[in-house]
């Protein structure tokens, strides 16, 4: 029964707080409880909530820190957030039987993983680099050659995986080798969408990483306290340990408090300004529009005695409360996702790295939909850019050396300037007429 | 044996000729040969021969018409044979037992279809839509809205899916619909993939889709007929029909050029397609909108012939003093190179795919060769590397200032042309801000 308990458990992952007992660790003779999977009714759960409390605090504290140091700091952070979840997921279906009869096999991922982020980092980081390694003439006809020949590279090194793969198919053990390739290329796309995607959005601004990872958080947080103390109503069949009264008290507290957060991020320009190149000091900006505050008056809305007669409210915030109502209704799926995946291949965590919670992709599983809605988002809707642009953009930096660009700026400008002239000496002289 | 000889067969597909007996043609008298699987020693060859030559005449037709009508068509004609790739491919893993518990499983399948070719193709075609609905002034706004919500749109509706999925998941079927969805979006990659990259290159110009397709199907005839009658050592255990003598034939085909390169002498068949196509500028010219016209267009520098003095290079009494070869030749060697030596791989790929999973061929659409997904596993490979190799190595040589300027006049607004200005001059001074 206890059992039971520990293999139906909540999976949405945070890197925070989540009560989840580990059958190692809670004693058996609580097993003749009355057999409901609710948190409510579970006696132990002061006890574990004080070790996943522990390991939280932790986990919260070395993310801020992580802040604090910056934008590089943050990539590599999940950089390697991403080793750690490939190499578990990696172990996952492997069978060490049929490991025995191929060596060199597991080789193949981690050549497959090399391709990948050399292929996803690549790109977001051609245009960082280029701007970075301006000084140096060598280096930078180097590096530029490098990512100019980026995606033939990334190609033959994937073309070299295929053939090695293909080499070394060995008879009897053909289906094996071909479940574990496309297992292979499921979890790198996972993985690797999901953090593109972070970090192409911390490159725009910290915020724009910040603000979605800590909506899953506090979400996940919200829910688990409401369904701590109401929670009566089960929610889906998948995770027998969420409850509607959580769902819906998780909600609300996370659209309250992305407005909020908005408020309080969007004053920092550490957060809000976004990163051209690849240093790590100090930045200073511009502040965008969207974070210039705008003042409300609150005169017929409000009593006589209430002090404040009008809030300031930053233009994000309104984005905010968005990115909030998504963080509650639809991101909990990927923990649905994950807790089905777990069932349906009888695991219990997807590894055992953090203590008391389980393995890195348990934490991740609602943050990886979160990333990518986060970063569509601010594609279409913060950023108003058009397509064509970017792409012409792309294609001058490029392809154009210094010297061409420079050229090219020019002659734009001459032709802007005889646009220009042309329209007023036209309109004078149909004025004259 | 002969059913052995018959599962075993060459995966080298191509929309040609391909001699792989199918168990229920066969007499099993025949069986009784020496249980050699090469091809060389098949009996009822010249007759299964026929048999594929008929069709292969008539894909091949049919082919060369479409290309004709033009660009629009050849696109359709990519959509059309990827449909069917896809259904071919969603049918193959399906299990009738859990399939009846599990209604609207299907559906599934095909709206993460929809939502592929939405993003893919809106991604391709939305600067062409753009460019076709100019003259219109409400028509592009709101294409040029649909384009900017593209990627949204595409995004739910690939939420809703997972959504669905998520809640039609079953209890004890879990393991099945797992395996399923994996399986969909596995195939899903593969097919759009390599459709994506094909229609990006046609809209570049015909010759850059027609070129690497040709090959194919060139290198895989070639490798078949030159199997057929030599053929004796087996190349792969994976494919037991495909012979060294067939791959060395090739490679020759392929080599011959560096030491030979005049035109009557040109016997690197590759090279003197290129030569050929190069010169039609319906192949040449890239379209830059969606409407199905004649189109002209000034040939870039890679398309005009450069003429190479052979004084030095030819006895006297040979006619001809000097070769014409378009530049683009030299890329067609490279193409046909990996088409050669590496397109197979993908054949391969299929062939110990089908052994996995004991299946003999992907479908049966093709009478006589096989399905669909038979004769396009080498293109796909080809068609990635085609596109590849256009952008890193052809795009890049063509561009220069006066190109880019011509863009920028031509596909932006006045707005964007603006933008893109203030975009340059800032990047400009933050450069110069932190040489100083």
């Amino acid at each position: 029964m206890q059992k039971d308990q520990n293999m139906s458990v909540s999976p949405t992952p945070t890197a925070r707080i989540r009560h989840r007992r580990r059958s190692n660790e809670v004693p058996s003779e609580f097993g003749k409880s009355n057999g409901s999977h609710l948190l409510v009714n579970d006696h132990n759960k002061y006890k574990s909530m004080w070790i996943r409390a522990y390991s939280s605090m932790w986990m919260i504290g070395g993310f801020i820190a992580i802040i604090y140091l910056g934008h590089l700091y943050i990539w590599a952070m999940v950089v390697v957030i991403q080793i750690f979840m490939a190499r578990e997921l990696f172990n996952l279906l492997r069978r060490a039987h049929e490991d025995k009869h191929l060596p060199g096999f597991r080789l193949l991922n981690w050549h497959f993983f090399f391709t990948a982020m050399l292929f996803v980092y690549g790109r977001i980081l051609s245009q960082q680099l280029v701007n970075t390694m301006s000084t140096d003439k060598f280096f930078y006809k180097l590096v530029s050659g490098l990512l100019k020949y980026q995606m033939v590279i990334c190609y033959f090194l994937y073309i070299a995986g295929f053939m090695w793969f293909i080499l070394t198919l060995k008879k009897k053990m053909y289906k094996y080798q071909f479940g574990q390739y496309a297992w292979t290329h499921m979890i790198l796309i996972v993985v690797f969408t999901q953090s593109s995607f972070i970090v192409g959005n911390i490159f725009e601004g910290i915020f724009w990483f910040l603000l979605p990872a800590s909506l899953i958080v506090i979400n996940d947080i919200a829910a688990y306290f409401f369904g701590f103390f109401f929670g009566k109503t089960p929610l889906i069949k998948l995770s027998p340990k969420k409850t509607w009264e959580g769902f819906i008290g998780g909600s609300v507290a996370t659209v309250i408090s992305a407005f909020v957060l908005a408020n309080i991020l969007g004053h920092f320009p550490w957060l809000t300004c976004p990163r051209k190149d690849l240093s790590t000091g100090w930045l200073r900006c511009d502040p965008d529009p969207l974070f210039k505050p705008e003042h409300y008056p609150l005169l017929e809305w409000v009593p006589q005695w209430f002090p404040w007669k009008e809030i300031s409210v930053l233009p994000v915030q309104w984005h905010a409360l968005c990115l909030g109502l998504f963080a509650s209704i639809i991101a909990p799926f990927g923990g649905f996702f994950a807790s089905g995946f777990k069932r349906a291949f009888k695991i219990k965590d997807f590894g055992d790295s953090i203590p008391g919670h389980g393995g890195i992709t348990d934490r991740m599983d609602c943050q990886m939909v979160m990333a990518v809605f986060a970063y569509i988002y601010h594609q279409s809707f913060v950023v108003p850019q058009s397509y064509s642009v970017e792409m012409i953009l792309n294609q001058i930096l490029r392809n154009l050396t210094f010297e061409e660009q420079h050229a090219l700026y020019m002659k734009l400008g001459q032709i802007f300037q005889e646009r220009q002239l042309g329209l007023s000496s036209s309109s004078m002289s149909s004025y004259v007429m | 044996m002969q059913k052995d000889n018959t599962t075993s067969a060459l995966p080298t597909p191509a929309a040609r000729v391909r001699q792989r007996k199918r168990s229920n043609e066969v007499p099993p008298e025949a069986s009784k040969a020496n249980g050699n699987h090469l091809l060389a020693d098949d009996r009822n060859k010249y007759r299964s021969m026929w048999i594929r030559a008929h069709s292969t005449v008539w894909m091949i037709g049919g082919f060369a018409l479409i290309i004709y009508m033009g660009h629009l068509y050849i696109w359709a004609m990519v959509v059309v044979i990827q449909i069917f790739m896809a259904r071919e491919l969603f049918c193959l893993l399906r299990k009738t037992h859990e399939d009846s518990h599990l209604p609207g499983f299907r559906l599934l399948n095909w709206h993460f279809f929809f939502t592929a070719m939405l993003f893919v193709y809106g991604r391709i075609l939305s600067q062409r839509l753009v460019n076709t609905v100019t003259p219109d002034k409400f028509l592009y706004k709101l294409v040029g809205n649909l384009i900017k919500y593209h990627m949204v749109t595409c995004y739910f509706l690939y939420i809703a899916g997972f959504m669905w999925f998520i809640l039609t998941l079953k209890k004890k079927m879990y393991k099945y619909q797992f395996g399923q969805y994996a399986w969909t979006h596995m195939i899903l990659i593969v097919v759009f993939t390599q459709s994506a990259f094909t229609v990006a290159n046609i809209f570049e110009g015909i010759f850059w889709f027609l070129l690497p397709a040709s090959l194919i199907v060139i290198n895989d005839i070639a490798a078949y007929i030159f199997g057929f009658f030599f053929g004796r050592t087996p190349l792969i255990k994976l494919s037991p029909k495909k012979t060294w003598e067939g791959l060395l034939f090739v490679s020759y085909l392929v080599a011959m050029q560096a030491h030979h390169s005049k035109p009557l002498y040109n016997t690197n068949l590759f090279m003197q397609l290129a030569n050929i196509m190069g010169r039609f500028q319906w192949l040449t010219c890239p379209r830059k909108d969606l409407s199905t016209g004649w189109l002209h267009c000034d040939p870039g520098p890679l398309f005009k012939p450069e003429n190479f003095d052979l004084s030095g290079w030819v006895p006297r009494w040979f006619p001809w003093k000097e070769v014409s070869i378009l530049p683009v030749q030299w890329h067609a060697l490279c193409v046909g190179l990996f088409a050669s030596i590496i397109a197979p791989f993908g054949g391969f790929f299929a062939s110990g795919f089908k052994r996995a999973f004991k299946i003999k061929d992907f479908g049966d659409s093709i009478p006589g060769h096989g399905g669909i997904t038979d004769r396009m596993d080498c293109q796909m490979v080809m068609a990635v590397f085609a596109y590849t190799y256009h952008q890193s190595f052809v795009m890049a040589q063509s561009c220069s200032v006066e190109m880019i300027l011509e863009q920028i006049l031509m596909n932006l607004t006045f707005e964007e042309q603006q933008d893109l200005y203030v975009k340059l001059g800032q990047m400009f001074r933050e450069r110069q801000f932190r040489q100083s």
